[in-house]
């Protein structure tokens, strides 16, 4: 498709936004300035200041000479931003991707490629534009073209037409000055001092004469004017595919209002969704009350769905979240993560019990719905033979174990997170203890087995060696005990019991 | 006198019809494994739509219990399907359970802080067709509390396992049955050195509609083995000559 652009240039963004704010300042000439250097510097200008001849970059004290009756106001830094991002979320109603002017901080991109047509053309749409700004109180300047660099070129210096027929920019920027390329200072007076003041002197050189006198940037920044180099654009709002939108007549302020609308919502998205072979993966309720605040809830699954009742059922665990005050009137769900789901075979598969069951993951996706995603743990085997590492967490519901479990030596149903030293008496050098005394108990042992030496892995810590002892007392109780390095020596040594056997 | 004999046997499974337990045709009443012990069951099968409890005390006999239970689970999860495992301080080593004949990979682990969040949890999962068996470690269980998790086994058919470390907070509850595992001390074959399979005296406390009793049992290494009491254990004195690993 062709791709078209429009380029809004806002002459005097701070002063028409002062003006708005207090329209008594409409036959005063005022500036905004912001201290310097120890100095005050003017960094915005109203048009009645710009026509006694004050300009952005002097000094407050000098304009108040020139001008004796200026109205000097504090500039906050970074205000522009936030006003053209204000702006810039308002003109989503023009087209979907909207995008801040980086280079100079006063106007806005659209791309609006297939969206003039929705009112009537281009001329009427550039129209709208500038009418609807300007009774807002803005006074701007527009141009559309076929890329965002002389959209931009044409908004600030073009003197013909703001609409640029499609296929024509390159012509209509021949005219312009080098400043309508959005380059750096030093190269503007590199160019200036060269005699290049119009794009059309220069535009036919060769690009490896231009790229050793004025640098890489500057072929982009033509390049992006002429349509050969692409521009990165990066939307204020990123637009999400799958969204559903609820308004409602009366505020809503119940708890079976909010399920109503969330199972309305659903269904529709999940229509969508499985019409286009997609299952949910997170899912974000918007809900904007009437009192202009806005509560959000978001629900994640552990695989793509696009079934109703699950999605609610996950839904309905955060409805105590919403605070719904004085009502709610809108309520947006969006989907920003969607994947492929495998449809159908569903009726096949439902007898085969196992952890991807349907009703098992849904059960896992409530329980982190409610209690967080740290709560599951699965293990799956690791190569490894020290105790307490020798299961590791599963990532996900689907990994299957690459090892074995190591089956052929005793291990304790109950592990002890942290051995508990005990005092032991036993026969050196590798017998088992005769009895031991855990938590003040002394338990005579009847029958052992062992000792299984377990090397410490040195290359992730330091310590003894284990020798391990499975042994069982005069009741038939069942322990795992270890005497941590070799009996005498300089080395210490010490008894640790670690486990219960079934 | 026949009539009558057989007029009572009707009525005595009207009642256990009323009180949920569903008389299961003759190929759905798979035995658990456990023997002779499945008769006090009414029926004669192990209830698996149902609540157990099991009282541990001590951490041996919390050991005890957790064998018991890979036991049964080796049986119940025979067709593939994963168990809930939750608790608020676990100490279960998941390898052990290989012994069992249970694949430690298909036991998905809930560990939260709150005993208020183990009941949730467990009620949902009680809830889930999917499953083969739902394992709790539990303190305090209110009789309303039970009658709600049992209300969600009958309606799934997941069997549910409470371990309980506190017997003297052992109200009245709904559960089916009441189970006590303590280690008893193991035998070797031909009184071989070392320490034999895992022994426990299974005493079951509380059954509903059948009969209390304790048996000796064995884990024979892959299903249980009934074993007959007062057998002559070895003391470890008797053998100063016993080789070491």
């Amino acid at each position: 498709m062709q791709k078209r652009y429009v380029s809004i240039w806002f002459r005097h963004l701070l002063a028409d936004w002062q003006l708005i704010r207090r329209p008594e300042l409409c036959d005063i000439p005022f500036v905004f300035a912001a201290p310097d250097h120890g100095r005050n510097m003017i960094t915005a200008t109203s048009p009645l200041a710009a026509s006694q001849g004050i300009e952005i970059g002097m000094r407050a004290a000098d304009a108040k000479a020139l001008c004796p009756g200026l109205e000097v106001l504090d500039d906050k830094a970074g205000r522009t931003t936030i006003l053209l991002k204000g702006l810039g979320e308002w003109c989503v109603r023009y087209s979907p991707v909207v995008m801040a002017d980086d280079f100079s901080v006063d106007g806005l991109f659209l791309d609006v490629s297939g969206c003039t047509h929705l009112w009537g053309g281009e001329r009427e749409y550039l129209k709208e534009i500038v009418s609807r700004l300007k009774s807002k109180g803005y006074t701007v300047r527009v141009a559309m073209a076929d890329t965002a660099g002389a959209a931009w070129a044409i908004a600030r210096f073009g003197k013909v037409t703001p609409l640029i027929a499609p296929g024509t920019h390159t012509e209509a920027l021949l005219a312009l000055p080098p400043e309508a390329l959005r380059l750096p200072e030093n190269t503007l007076a590199k160019l200036s001092k060269l005699g290049f003041y119009r794009i059309r002197s220069f535009i036919g050189m060769p690009r490896s004469v231009l790229r050793r006198r004025f640098g890489e940037d500057f072929l982009a920044r033509l390049g992006q004017a002429l349509g050969t180099v692409d521009e990165l654009i990066t939307p204020l709002q990123v637009p999400v595919l799958f969204q559903e939108r609820l308004p409602c007549l009366e505020p809503i302020k119940t708890r079976i209002g909010i399920e109503v609308a969330i199972s309305r919502l659903l269904e529709h998205l999940c229509l969508r969704l499985q019409n286009e072979g997609k299952g949910l993966r997170t899912g974000v309720l918007t809900c904007y009350r009437i009192d202009g605040k806005v509560v959000q809830v978001s629900i994640g699954t552990s695989g793509a769905t696009c079934s109703v009742s699950h999605l609610f059922k996950l839904f309905e665990l955060k409805i105590d979240q919403i605070r719904p005050a004085l009502g709610i009137e809108l309520f947006v769900l969006e989907a920003p993560k969607v994947d492929d789901i495998l449809p159908g075979q569903e009726a096949l598969w439902a007898g085969k019990p196992g952890l991807d069951d349907q009703s098992v993951i849904q059960l896992l996706d409530r329980v982190t719905g409610k209690m967080g995603p740290d709560v599951i743990h699965r293990y799956v085997p690791a190569a490894r033979y020290w105790p307490e590492r020798s299961a590791n967490r599963a990532v996900s519901i689907t990994e299957k174990p690459i090892a074995q479990w190591h089956i052929d030596r005793p291990r304790p149903t109950e592990l002890l997170s942290k051995p508990v030293p005990i005092e032991v008496m036993a026969l050196i050098p590798d017998h088992p203890p005769k009895f031991f005394i855990y938590m003040g108990i002394r338990h005579v042992v009847v029958k052992a087995d062992g000792p299984e030496r377990i090397e410490r892995e040195w290359w992730l810590d330091v310590g003894e060696h284990r020798d391990y002892y499975q042994v069982e007392d005069e009741l038939g109780q069942r322990y795992w005990l270890f005497r941590s390095g070799h009996y005498g020596g300089e080395q210490r040594y010490q008894w640790f019991i670690h486990g219960f056997f079934a | 006198m026949n009539a009558k004999q057989e007029l009572v046997s009707k009525l005595q499974q009207d009642i256990l019809l009323w009180q949920g337990f569903k008389l299961q045709g003759k190929e759905a009443a798979e035995a658990i494994g456990l023997g002779e012990l499945e008769n006090v069951f009414p029926n004669g099968v192990f209830p698996k739509k149902a609540i157990h409890e099991f009282i541990t005390v001590l951490p041996e006999h919390a050991a005890a219990s957790d064998g018991f239970i890979g036991g049964l689970l080796s049986v119940l999860m025979k067709d593939g399907a994963a168990c809930v495992w939750i608790s608020t301080a676990r100490k279960l080593f998941p390898v052990s359970l290989c012994l069992f004949n249970v694949e430690p990979e298909r036991i998905i682990f809930m560990d939260v802080t709150r005993e208020k969040d183990v009941l949730w949890i467990m009620e949902e999962a009680l809830k889930c067709e999917g499953l083969a068996a739902v394992v709790a470690e539990l303190n305090e269980l209110s009789l309303i509390e039970s009658r709600r998790l049992q209300l969600a086994v009958e309606g799934s058919g997941v069997t549910g396992f409470i371990l309980r470390k506190d017997a003297r907070k052992a109200v009245s509850t709904v559960a089916s049955a009441r189970w006590k595992i303590s280690p008893v001390p193991s035998v070797t074959e031909d009184e071989m050195p070392g320490v034999g399979f895992p022994r426990w005296k299974v005493e079951l406390t509380k059954v509903r509609n059948g009969n209390p009793g304790s048996w000796i049992m064995e884990w024979g290494g892959d299903r249980f083995v009934e074993v007959l009491p007062a057998l002559k254990t070895a003391a470890w004195y008797d053998q100063e000559e016993r080789q070491i690993g």
